[in-house]
């Protein structure tokens, strides 16, 4: 990965100084049976496209933030903080 | 041997510097290379080739071919053409048994043929089997290129540096130059790079140009371009990364558009003895001629597919070279053409007519430069009315400027090779790559360029296919009966040339953490070493024993400073908490202690810790020491999902702790705390704020070793303050500093789990024995449906504590043996004097875990009986702890 990705808060800088932590995924609000409680933890969607995922900015400001991106280019569509 | 002095130079006849060859003294200029130094010497052969020790001349002088790299001040593959010498300098050639001139393994040449076919390495030296390690330890010494010198101690500083350039101008010919005068003129913020000691490209070699490149290179400066020399890209990468070799930094450039303004790559011909050393490339025989005033030969003859040769022919007469011929392809293609001389070029014969000559300029097809540019996915394409490959397809930001673009004339397309049956005609230079290679290799079945490329190995060698792939893909498209653009390229990957292992890494990068009372630990005789990237003691004496012997019998004290705090604030810290933790904070009383280990949601254990409560709305939260950051990241990456009210900080850093333990720590709490110690008003798990010899501190009664003990949590600048009141006041109970091995010790004997010892990826709480810790009537928690499924299939493994009756130690990670398989290991194991025996914790199946129950272990290759002990070793109603 060589990009430039804009924290919401320190404004673009090196990916290398932040921790991608995957894609965005829902946790579910009831117990899941075993089945879709092993797809919540182990299976991502893996998209070949725009996809939303959680970044932390490590070395500068420690925000969690997310981002949209495209992973077959690495353009970033849009960064911005949880709702 | 140098021609009287001429204008432009670039030598400084009144400067000279004295390096040595083969420990021979050679004097230069002051703008000499070496190789230009030696050349002026009198040397002509400066390498030899890879596979057959072929001599090698001079041949690019512009620092692309592989024909002149030696081993300069220990620093083997240096291209000495274009490195300039300093006073002193050891110069010394490679890839020789023997001498440049006496190379006794040049015999491969005369009679490798039968030994060196093409994929030689899958062919011979294989039977018989035995002489394997003969022929391995022979082809060792003759495989690679230059030696390292295992003993350098020199240790090269590198950098790495970052940088931003609107525009970046990647090479400072002629329309690099006007390319970045362009964008600067247009209000960019342009920043050119170039190989060179100056700008001005091929053209600084043209004695007619080099005035206009210089005055070009002024106005460009002028212009407020940024111009860095001996500056090259070794890459195109994602997000137009560049990053620049400049010899002790990497320069990473992130660019918004990058100009290739690389130029083209002058090819050879292929034709045999097209490597004797005097046959040159036209830069290199005009570099000898205009840079240093040398004369590179006294007759030569110039094959030429564009008007390169002509010119090059124009300034050689300068020179006062005799030009015998100039053979111009677009007038008239020869089909046969003959090099022949033994230490160097003698005669060429054209079309069976023959020329005496000591010097052959070839100038085959001007190849555009494309290799940023093919990082960067252009497209790219061959042109058969020119015989080269042109970029076609350009990604957004990415620009290309001059000839790399293509821009090159209407040169002759020359044939792939001319005539065969006369000696070798090399292909590749680098790896010693001919024309019969290539039809074996196509006759064997490597049709497609990509397997012919792997198996002779053309392009794979130091000039990276600067000068041979596209004679290769010609080659190819021959010999299998098709054109080059059905054949298509080889893929062009960065570094686009060698660069040294040390700059890509940059400066040695040790983060190394250490606590504010490390030196006290230093100075009382600690063994040091790494826990993730902290610096802790070991132990304090050789023996480690000792120091258990002292906290059980009076008083220790350990350096805890690693572990990661955190305090979590607001209104909702405790129903955060719940949230986090298996187990339940928000109805822990102030001025109490819990312990907690933290899950995923897969249910497995990542970390364990104390939380304490210092008010309703503020808890006290620490962690395994590697673990701090994670779990903090961790903490807040669920408040920012929630949103809850309440914020964290970490403060690992800020606070130190001690750890004062055993039967006399009251004794000295009596002493250094400002508060009541007493067991009733401060009790086991409670945490209490006082002062500790005058520093403010928080106070948490715990006990990981298993002795009376208080973990004294104050602000870090105090810890060595703190640490030499201990020991003062501690000296009547002969306080002794602990290190991690004697806890290690002293924890096994309460069977205290360490996350990541005990534990590993698969570990929940039920199956690591700790079910007391986990709340299922809480609503939810992290890790909650994982183990509530973990419950309803039942336990199917146990962490347990085991004894070793015959005394023998297994090591960490032995097998737990049922009916010959492995069924578990063994997670920790000492040996406890306190307990007289060899002790240890252990995963084994659920059937295996009851108190008593013996299983097999894997000691030394041999089965040995445990005993399952489910209980603490030491003190296992936690009496010590309680009083």
């Amino acid at each position: 990965m060589s990009f430039l990705l804009t924290c919401p808060h320190c404004g673009p800088r090196e990916v290398e100084e932040f921790r991608c932590a995957g894609e965005v995924t829902t946790r579910p609000t009831e117990r899941p049976g075993l089945r879709e409680l092993n797809e919540y933890v182990f299976f991502k969607n893996n998209v070949a496209g725009v996809h939303r995922e959680w970044w932390y900015h490590r070395h500068g400001c420690g925000t969690w933030f997310l981002a949209e991106r495209d992973t077959t280019t690495n353009r970033v569509v849009r960064t911005e903080l949880p709702a | 041997m140098r021609l009287p002095p001429r204008e432009h130079e670039l030598i400084d006849r009144s400067k000279t510097v004295t390096f040595t060859f083969e420990g021979e003294p050679v004097r230069a200029f002051a703008g000499d290379t070496i190789g230009s130094a030696l050349f002026a010497a009198g040397r002509r052969v400066f390498g030899r080739s890879f596979k057959y020790h072929r001599r090698r001349g001079l041949l690019c002088c512009s620092g692309q071919c592989p024909n002149c790299m030696m081993t300069v001040d220990g620093v083997p593959n240096v291209r000495v053409c274009v490195r300039p010498p300093r006073e002193g300098t050891v110069v010394k050639a490679q890839n020789v048994v023997g001498s440049l001139d006496r190379d006794l393994m040049a015999v491969t040449d005369r009679i490798g043929g039968p030994f060196t076919p093409v994929g030689f390495y899958y062919k011979t030296f294989i039977r018989p089997r035995w002489a394997w390690p003969y022929y391995e330890k022979f082809l060792r010494n003759a495989a690679g290129l230059g030696k390292l010198d295992p003993h350098v101690t020199e240790r090269r500083r590198v950098d790495h540096e970052h940088a931003h350039a609107e525009v970046l101008v990647v090479g400072g010919g002629q329309s690099g130059l006007e390319a970045a005068l362009a964008h600067a003129r247009a209000g960019r913020q342009v920043v050119l790079i170039d190989e060179g000691p100056e700008p001005g490209g091929h053209q600084l070699a043209n004695r007619e140009r080099i005035m206009t490149m210089r005055s070009l290179a002024a106005e460009t400066a002028q212009a407020g371009v940024e111009i860095l020399p001996f500056a090259r890209a070794i890459g195109l990468y994602e997000g137009n990364l560049v990053p620049v070799d400049r010899g002790s930094t990497l320069v990473k450039f992130r660019a918004e558009t990058v100009v290739a303004a690389t130029g083209t790559l002058e090819q050879p011909l292929v034709f045999a003895g097209n490597d004797l050393p005097g046959v040159m490339l036209p830069a290199g025989a005009r570099r000898l001629a205009n840079y240093w005033s040398l004369r590179p030969g006294e007759r030569a003859v110039v094959l030429t597919v564009d008007d390169r040769g002509v010119e090059t022919a124009r300034e050689l007469e300068a020179a006062g070279v005799e030009i015998a011929e100039v053979v111009d392809y677009r007038e008239r293609v020869p089909r046969s053409v003959v090099a022949k001389g033994r230490k160097q070029v003698r005669s060429l014969t054209v079309d069976g007519k023959r020329f005496d000559c000591d010097l052959v300029v070839m100038s085959g097809s001007p190849q555009p430069n494309y290799g940023l540019l093919a990082h960067a996915r252009a497209r790219v394409e061959f042109d058969p009315g020119r015989g080269i490959f042109v970029p076609v397809e350009l990604p957004p930001g990415v620009e290309v400027a001059g000839e790399a673009s293509g821009d090159v004339g209407s040169p002759a397309v020359p044939p792939p090779s001319h005539g065969e049956g006369e000696g070798k005609s090399i292909v590749c230079f680098c790896e010693d790559v001919t024309t019969k290679d290539f039809k074996d290799a196509v006759a064997e079945g490597f049709d497609s360029i990509q397997l012919a490329k792997r198996y002779t190995t053309a392009t794979m060698g130091p000039c990276q296919g600067r000068l041979c792939h596209l004679n290769a893909v010609r080659v190819a498209a021959r010999e299998t009966r098709t054109d080059e653009g059905t054949i298509g390229t080889t893929t062009a990957r960065p570094p686009t040339s060698p660069v040294s292992m040390g700059l890509l890494a940059g400066r040695p990068h040790e983060a190394a953490k250490r606590t504010s009372m490390h030196h006290r630990h230093k100075d009382m005789g600690a063994t040091v070493f790494w826990t993730g990237s902290w610096r802790r003691p070991h132990s304090y004496s050789a023996d480690p024993q000792a120091e258990v012997r002292a906290v059980h019998e009076s008083l220790g004290v350990i350096d805890v400073s690693t572990l990661g705090k955190l305090l979590v604030k607001g209104p909702d810290a405790g129903a955060f908490l719940d949230r986090l933790y298996p187990n339940r904070f928000s109805d822990l009383k102030v001025g109490r202690i819990r312990y907690g280990v933290l899950t995923n949601d897969a249910g497995r254990i990542f970390d364990d810790g104390t939380v304490a409560r210092l008010a309703d709305d503020e808890f006290y939260v620490t962690t395994t020491s590697t673990g701090a950051d994670g779990v903090f990241q961790w903490f807040e990456w669920w408040n920012a999902v929630w949103h809850m009210d309440v914020e964290l900080a970490n403060v690992t850093g800020a606070v130190a702790a001690v750890n004062v333990t055993g039967p006399n720590a009251r004794k000295l709490m009596e002493r250094v705390f400002d508060g009541d110690v007493g067991n009733e008003a401060f009790a086991y798990l409670d945490a209490k704020r006082g002062h500790v010899a005058g520093v403010p501190a928080l106070i948490l009664r715990i006990g990981f070793v298993g002795e009376l003990g208080y973990e004294l949590h104050f602000p870090s600048p105090h810890g060595e303050h703190v640490w030499d009141a201990l020991f003062e006041h501690g000296a009547e109970w002969n306080a002794t500093p602990f290190g991690l091995e004697p806890q290690r010790i002293l924890r096994l004997e309460k069977t205290h789990i360490l996350v990541g010892q005990d534990t590993d990826a698969e570990s929940n709480p039920l199956e690591a024995a700790m079910p007391w810790i986990v709340k299922l009537d809480k609503d939810d928690f992290i890790g909650k449906w994982a183990i509530e499924h973990v419950q309803e299939r039942g336990l199917r493994s146990l962490l347990v504590g085991f004894e070793v009756p015959s005394g023998r130690m297994p090591v960490e990670g032995a097998q737990v043996v049922v009916g010959g398989k492995s069924a578990g290991r063994v997670t920790s194991v000492r040996y406890s004097e306190q307990v007289g025996k060899v002790i240890g914790m252990a995963i084994v199946p659920i059937d295996l875990s009851g108190e008593g129950t013996t299983f097999e272990i894997r000691i030394g290759g041999e089965l040995d009986q445990a005993v399952v002990r489910t209980q603490p070793f030491h003190d296992p109603e936690g009496a010590k702890l309680r009083s």
